[in-house]
C-alpha cells in the first residue's frame, strides 16, 4: 500500500510539468533537475556505493558535451551518430582515468581526480580553435528523436524524463545487483573482500567507468537543453557542486542524489529571486544538514520517520 | 642568465607565499584528518580583517594578529561545535565545510563589498634590492625568510616541546594517549585552532602580493590542496618542500611552456600521485 | 518494516519539491514597464556588478522610476557569473516576470549563453557591458545593443596614438588570457603596426593567476613601453606589483580602459600614476551632462564613476530615447526595436552617441592618463577621437570577411 502511494506520488510530481502547471520556466526547471540528477546518480556510484569522493566529475559532463558541440556544429554530423560518438569516447576516457586515478585512494584519489578535471578544464579554456575559449560554442541544436522536435520545453522535459528514468532504473537495478553488492563491500571492508576473493580494484574501476558513462548521458542532456558550451561546465565549481548535490541529499541512497540535486537547483534558481545572500544560505542549509542530518536528506528523513512512528500512537494503524 | 636568475627568486618567493598559505592546511589535515576546505575562506577572511585592522591602526603585526585572532576564534568554534562530532566521517565533513566556506566568502562579499583592495607593504619593507643584475622586491624576500621562520616555529613545537609530544602521541594513537591522561580532544582543538592561526595570518602576510578580492579563497584553496597533497599529507617538511617545488614548477613552468599554463601545476601532480600516491614525503596514513 | 519506511521518506520528498516548486501568483497584465536587469552579486565579478547596478538605480532614481509617463518596476536577477544561471535567469525574467526589455548582462560569456533565447523569445536587450564583439558584427542578433562600444573599438585609437603621439617603436603587451584580452590587444596590435609600431613580445596571464612576478620577470626590458590589458582587479594587482619591481620608471605602462578604470582607481596609489589609455568614458570629460552626473554618483556612492556604472547608466538613456520615440509603447515590440536601434544619443556625460546598423554605438573615444587632481587619482582626458566604430577606419565588410580577433588573430608577426 504504502509503496503503492509513494509510486503514485512520484508518477504525479514527475507528470506535474505536463499540464503546463506553472508555465515553462519551471518545466525547464524540472528539466534541469532531471538531468542534474542523473549527474548526481552517477557520481553517487563512486561516492556513496564505492566511497570514493570525486572532485573532477564535471569532467564528464564537460568532455560529452563539448564532443556532441564540436560533432555537430564544426563537423556538421548527425545528432543519433554525435551522441553515440561522445558517449563511447567519454566512456574510454573514464576507462583512462579509472586507471590512473585508482592508483591512490582518499585524499590522493580526489587530488587526481580534481587534477584531471583542472586539465581539462584548462584545454578547454585555452584551446580557443577548437572549443571557442571562454566564448564558448553558442548555437548548438538539439536532436529531434523520431522526428519529434524538443524545442518547446514541454517536449524537451519529457525526452529528458524518459531518460531519466531509463537512467534511474538502470542505476536501480546495478545497485541491487550482485556487483552493487560488491560495491558495497569495498566501501566498508575492503581488507575483508579481498581475502573473499574479490577484486577490490576491478570492481572499483567498473564503477569508475560506469560513473563516467552516466556522466556523459547527463552532459548531452546538458547541451541539448542549453544549446551553449563553455569552459564554466568543466570547472572545479561545478564539480563541487555535483559532490554537494550528492552528500547533502545523502550518498549511498537512490533517492538521495535526486533530492540533493532539487535541492542545489531550487535554491540557486527560485530562491536567489527572493533572497539576495541566497550563497550563504545555500551554505547554511549545506551546515545544517550536517548538524541534523548527518548522513544526509534522504537517510535523515527516513530516520526521522522511523522516530516519528515508533514513537505514534499504537491504535494509530492501517495507514 | 637574467632570465634564470629573477625567475629563480620568484620562484622562491612564490613557494615561500605557498607554504604560508598551506601550512594550515597541512597541519589540521595532517593531525586530525580532516580536509579543512574552508581553508581558502579563513585564508581570505583572515586577509580582509587584517586589512581592516591596518586601515585603522597603521601597525602591519597588529593586522597580523588580528587577522590571525580572527580565524581562531571562528575556527575554534567550528571545530568545537561542528567538526568534532564529524571525526571519520569524509564526506559530512566535505559538505560541511564547503559550506561553511560559502557562508564566509559572502559574508565578506557583504561586509566589505567586492572591491579588490591591496594590502599597503608595511614601510620597512618597501623597495627593491640588488641581487646580482635584477631588482628583487624585498617584501617577497621577506616572505621567504617568513615561511621559514614558521616553517621552523612548527617543526620545534612538533618535535622539541612536550605539546608536541603529546599531539603526535594522539595523532599516532589516540586510544594509548588519553589513557595516559591526555586531553586528545582539547589538544586537537589547539591544533586546529593553531591551523587556523595560520591561514589568518598567512592571508595577512599574502596581502600585499596576492590583494584582497573577492574569490581570493576559491583561487587559494586548489593551491593549498596540490602543494599538500604533492608534498605528502602529515609531512610539515612535505609541506615546506611541496611549496617551493610547486613554486619552481609553476614559475618556470609558464614562462616556458606558456601553453600549458593552466595544466603545469596538475599535469606533473598527476605523475606524482600515480606513480606514488602518498606523495614525495607522506607517511601512509592507515 | 524497512520498504514502508521508504516509501515513506519518498512521499515525504515528493511534498517537499512541489512545496518548494509552486509557483508564485502570476502578475496580472498591469500598466508599467517592466525592466529586467541582468547583473552579478556574488563571486568574484560581483564588484562590476555592484556598480551597473548603481548607474541603473541612479538612472531611475532621477527620473522617480518613471519614464515616458509611466511607472518603471525594476526587477533585478543575480546570474551569479555562470552561463547556466544567466540563461535561467533570463528565462525568468522573461516568462516569470514577463519582462519588457532586459539591460544585461555583464560578461560576454553570459550574452552568449543567452544568445539563442533572447532571439527565440524575441526580447529586446540593451548590453552595458558585455563585450562579446561577433554579437553586433559576424552573429548579429537582431534583439541586441549595446550601450557601450566592443573591446577593441577603443583600442584602434589607443594603438595609434601609441605609434603616431607617443612615438613609441617597440611594445610587449600582456593581457588577461580571455575573450575580452585577446580582442583588446588585437585591437591595439593592429593599429599600432599599421603606424609603424613592433609588438616585440605578448603574453598572456590566466584570469586567476595567483602572482604577477612570474610575468613580470619575462618582460623584455628593452622596449619603450607596456601594454597591461586586465580587467577586475587584475589591473590593481599588476600595476602594484609592476611597481614594486621597480619597472614602473623604467618602462612606461599604457592600459587597455579597464586597466585604470575608476572603480579600481580609487584603490590604487602611486603605482597608477601616469598610465595612459583609452576609453569611451572618463569622469574627466568636461560638458555639463557628464559634470551632473559625476556629482550625482559622487553624492550617492562617494566615487567617480566608472565603466559598469557609466554602461548601465547610458543603457537607461538608450531606453528612455526609444520609449519616447515609441510614446511609451514598449508592448508593441517591433517598433520599440526599432528605434532602439535608432538610437541618438545628442548628449549624454560619454557624449555624442549614434547606433551603427550593427547594433553598435560609435562614439568619442577618450586617450586618458591618470594624474591626481585634488589628491585624487583621476584619468585626464589627453585627446578625443570623434565618432569612432566597431571598424575603426576599416571598411566593415572587409572587417567582417576576416576572421574575429583572437589571441592569434591578427598574427603578431614581430615577435622577438
Amino acid at each position: 500500500m504504502k509503496r503503492a502511494m509513494a509510486i503514485l506520488g512520484g508518477a504525479v510530481l514527475l507528470a506535474l510539468p505536463f499540464f503546463g502547471f506553472a508555465g515553462d520556466y519551471y518545466v525547464n526547471l524540472s528539466s534541469q533537475i532531471l538531468i542534474a540528477a542523473i549527474w548526481a546518480l552517477s557520481l553517487n556510484l563512486l561516492v556513496g556505493y564505492c566511497g570514493l569522493t570525486s572532485l573532477g566529475h564535471a569532467v564528464y559532463l564537460g568532455i560529452a558535451a563539448y564532443l556532441v558541440g564540436w560533432m555537430t556544429s564544426v563537423m556538421g554530423m548527425g545528432h543519433l551518430t554525435t551522441a553515440l560518438l561522445a558517449l563511447a569516447i567519454t566512456t574510454v576516457l573514464a576507462c583512462v582515468f579509472g586507471l590512473i586515478a585508482l592508483r591512490a585512494s582518499g585524499l590522493g584519489f580526489l587530488m587526481i581526480t580534481l587534477a584531471i578535471g583542472q586539465i581539462f578544464w584548462g584545454m578547454a579554456y585555452r584551446w580557443v580553435s577548437l572549443t571557442g575559449g571562454d566564448n564558448g560554442m553558442t548555437g548548438l541544436t538539439r536532436p529531434a528523436p523520431f522526428g519529434v522536435k524538443l524545442t518547446a520545453p514541454v517536449h524537451f522535459y519529457g525526452f529528458t524524463l524518459a531518460v531519466f528514468l531509463c537512467a534511474f532504473g538502470l542505476i536501480a537495478l546495478l545497485v541491487r545487483s550482485p556487483l552493487g553488492s560488491c560495491m558495497r563491500g569495498t566501501r566498508d571492508q575492503p581488507r575483508r573482500m579481498c581475502a573473499l576473493g574479490h577484486n577490490v580494484w576491478l570492481v572499483r574501476w567498473t564503477a569508475f567507468v560506469l560513473a563516467g558513462f552516466w556522466g556523459a548521458v547527463a552532459g548531452l542532456l546538458f547541451v541539448y537543453y542549453h544549446n551553449y558550451i563553455s569552459p564554466h561546465v568543466l570547472s572545479l565549481t561545478n564539480s563541487a557542486e555535483v559532490l554537494l548535490m550528492v552528500i547533502s541529499g545523502g550518498a549511498g541512497t537512490l533517492f538521495g542524489p535526486i533530492l540533493g540535486a532539487a535541492l542545489v537547483l531550487v535554491l540557486k534558481n527560485v530562491v536567489s529571486a527572493y533572497i539576495e545572500r541566497w550563497l550563504m544560505l545555500l551554505g547554511v542549509v549545506f551546515v545544517m544538514i550536517v548538524i541534523f542530518m548527518p548522513d544526509g536528506l534522504v537517510p535523515g528523513i527516513r530516520q526521522w520517520w522511523v522516530g516519528r512512528r515508533a514513537t505514534a500512537k499504537p491504535q494509530r494503524g492501517g495507514e | 642568465m637574467n632570465f634564470w636568475l629573477i625567475q629563480s627568486l620568484n620562484s622562491m618567493a612564490l613557494g615561500g607565499l605557498f607554504f604560508l598559505l598551506s601550512a594550515g592546511f597541512s597541519l589540521i589535515f595532517g593531525l586530525m584528518r580532516i580536509a579543512n576546505l574552508s581553508h581558502g575562506a579563513y585564508f581570505m577572511f583572515g586577509a580582509y580583517v587584517g586589512l581592516t585592522v591596518l586601515r585603522a591602526k597603521g601597525s602591519f603585526v597588529l593586522a597580523i594578529v588580528a587577522g590571525a585572532a580572527a580565524v581562531v576564534v571562528l575556527g575554534g568554534i567550528i571545530e568545537r561545535f561542528i567538526l568534532r562530532r564529524l571525526s571519520g566521517r569524509v564526506l559530512a565533513q566535505v559538505l560541511v565545510t564547503l559550506g561553511i566556506a560559502f557562508i564566509i566568502s559572502d559574508a565578506c562579499l557583504l561586509i566589505w563589498t567586492g572591491d579588490p583592495i591591496p594590502l599597503p607593504i608595511p614601510q620597512a619593507l618597501r623597495g627593491t634590492v640588488r641581487i646580482g643584475v635584477v631588482a628583487f622586491p624585498i617584501y617577497r624576500i621577506a616572505v621567504v625568510g617568513l615561511a621559514l621562520l614558521v616553517a621552523g616555529g612548527l617543526w620545534m613545537l612538533m618535535e622539541k616541546t612536550r605539546i608536541g609530544a603529546m599531539i603526535r602521541a594522539g595523532v599516532d594513537d589516540m586510544q594509548m594517549a588519553r589513557g595516559l591522561g591526555i586531553s586528545v580532544s582539547k589538544l586537537f582543538t589547539a591544533v586546529f585552532c593553531l591551523g587556523a592561526a595560520l591561514a589568518g595570518a598567512g592571508g595577512v602576510l599574502g596581502g600585499p602580493i596576492l590583494s584582497v578580492y573577492p574569490g581570493l579563497d576559491t583561487d587559494m584553496l586548489p593551491l593549498a590542496l596540490v602543494v599538500v597533497i604533492l608534498g605528502g599529507a602529515g609531512s610539515l617538511v612535505g609541506a615546506f618542500v611541496g611549496s617551493f617545488v610547486i613554486g619552481f614548477v609553476y614559475t618556470f613552468g609558464q614562462a616556458l611552456l606558456p601553453d600549458l599554463t593552466y595544466m603545469i601545476l596538475f599535469i606533473p601532480m598527476v605523475i606524482v600521485l600515480a606513480l606514488r600516491p602518498r606523495g614525495l614525503f607522506g607517511r601512509i596514513l592507515t | 518494516m524497512k520498504s514502508q519506511t521508504r516509501s515513506y521518506s519518498w512521499l515525504v520528498a515528493c511534498l517537499l519539491l512541489v512545496a518548494l516548486l509552486m509557483p508564485t501568483m502570476a502578475s496580472a497584465q498591469s500598466e508599467p514597464i517592466r525592466l529586467g536587469f541582468l547583473t552579478i552579486k556574488s563571486g568574484a565579478l560581483a564588484a562590476g556588478g555592484r556598480q551597473m547596478e548603481e548607474g541603473l538605480n541612479l538612472f531611475l532614481k532621477e527620473r522617480n522610476f518613471t519614464l515616458v509617463g509611466r511607472k518603471v518596476e525594476l526587477i533585478t536577477a543575480d546570474t551569479a557569473g555562470q552561463p547556466a544561471m544567466t540563461k535561467n535567469k533570463t528565462q525568468e525574467l522573461v516568462e516569470r516576470n514577463k519582462v519588457h526589455v532586459i539591460i544585461g548582462p555583464l560578461a560576454a560569456f553570459e550574452a552568449l549563453a543567452i544568445d539563442a533565447y533572447i532571439l527565440q523569445s524575441q526580447t529586446p536587450i540593451i548590453s552595458p557591458s558585455a563585450a562579446a564583439e561577433d554579437m553586433t558584427q559576424r552573429k548579429v542578433n537582431p534583439y541586441f545593443v549595446r550601450a557601450v562600444g566592443t573591446s577593441a573599438q577603443p583600442h584602434h585609437p589607443l594603438g595609434e596614438y601609441t605609434a603616431k603621439d607617443l612615438k613609441y617603436k617597440r611594445v610587449a603587451t600582456i593581457a588577461d588570457d580571455f575573450a575580452f584580452g585577446h580582442e583588446i590587444t588585437s585591437g591595439f596590435q593592429r593599429t599600432f603596426e599599421e603606424n609603424g609600431g613592433k609588438i616585440v613580445q605578448k603574453l598572456w596571464s590566466p584570469l586567476n593567476v595567483a602572482d604577477y612576478g612570474s610575468y613580470i620577470g619575462q618582460i623584455k626590458t628593452d622596449v619603450d613601453a607596456v601594454f597591461a590589458a586586465f580587467a577586475g582587479a587584475n589591473g590593481l594587482r599588476f600595476l602594484k606589483q609592476y611597481n614594486e619591481y621597480g619597472l614602473k620608471d623604467r618602462i612606461p605602462v599604457l592600459g587597455a580602459m579597464t586597466t585604470t578604470d575608476e572603480g579600481i582607481l580609487k584603490n590604487m596609489g602611486d603605482e597608477a600614476m601616469g598610465v595612459i589609455s583609452a576609453g569611451w568614458y572618463t569622469a574627466m570629460i568636461k560638458s555639463p551632462a557628464n559634470e551632473r552626473f559625476v556629482k550625482a554618483v559622487n553624492k550617492e556612492y562617494g566615487a567617480d564613476p566608472g565603466y559598469y556604472t557609466m554602461g548601465a547608466y547610458n543603457a537607461g538613456l538608450f531606453l528612455e530615447q526609444a520609449l519616447k520615440a515609441v510614446n511609451g509603447k514598449i508592448e508593441d515590440k517591433k517598433a520599440f526595436m526599432a528605434a532602439l536601434k535608432r538610437t541618438h544619443l545628442k548628449e549624454g556625460p560619454m557624449g555624442e552617441i549614434i547606433l551603427d546598423e550593427y547594433g553598435n554605438p560609435i562614439l568619442n573615444i577618450y586617450i586618458r592618463k591618470v594624474e591626481r587632481v585634488d589628491g585624487k587619482l583621476v584619468n585626464s582626458v589627453l585627446k578625443v577621437y570623434p565618432k569612432v566604430s566597431q571598424f575603426w577606419t576599416y571598411n566593415p565588410k572587409e572587417f567582417l570577411a576576416a576572421p574575429v580577433y583572437t589571441r592569434d588573430y591578427p598574427p603578431a608577426r614581430n615577435l622577438e
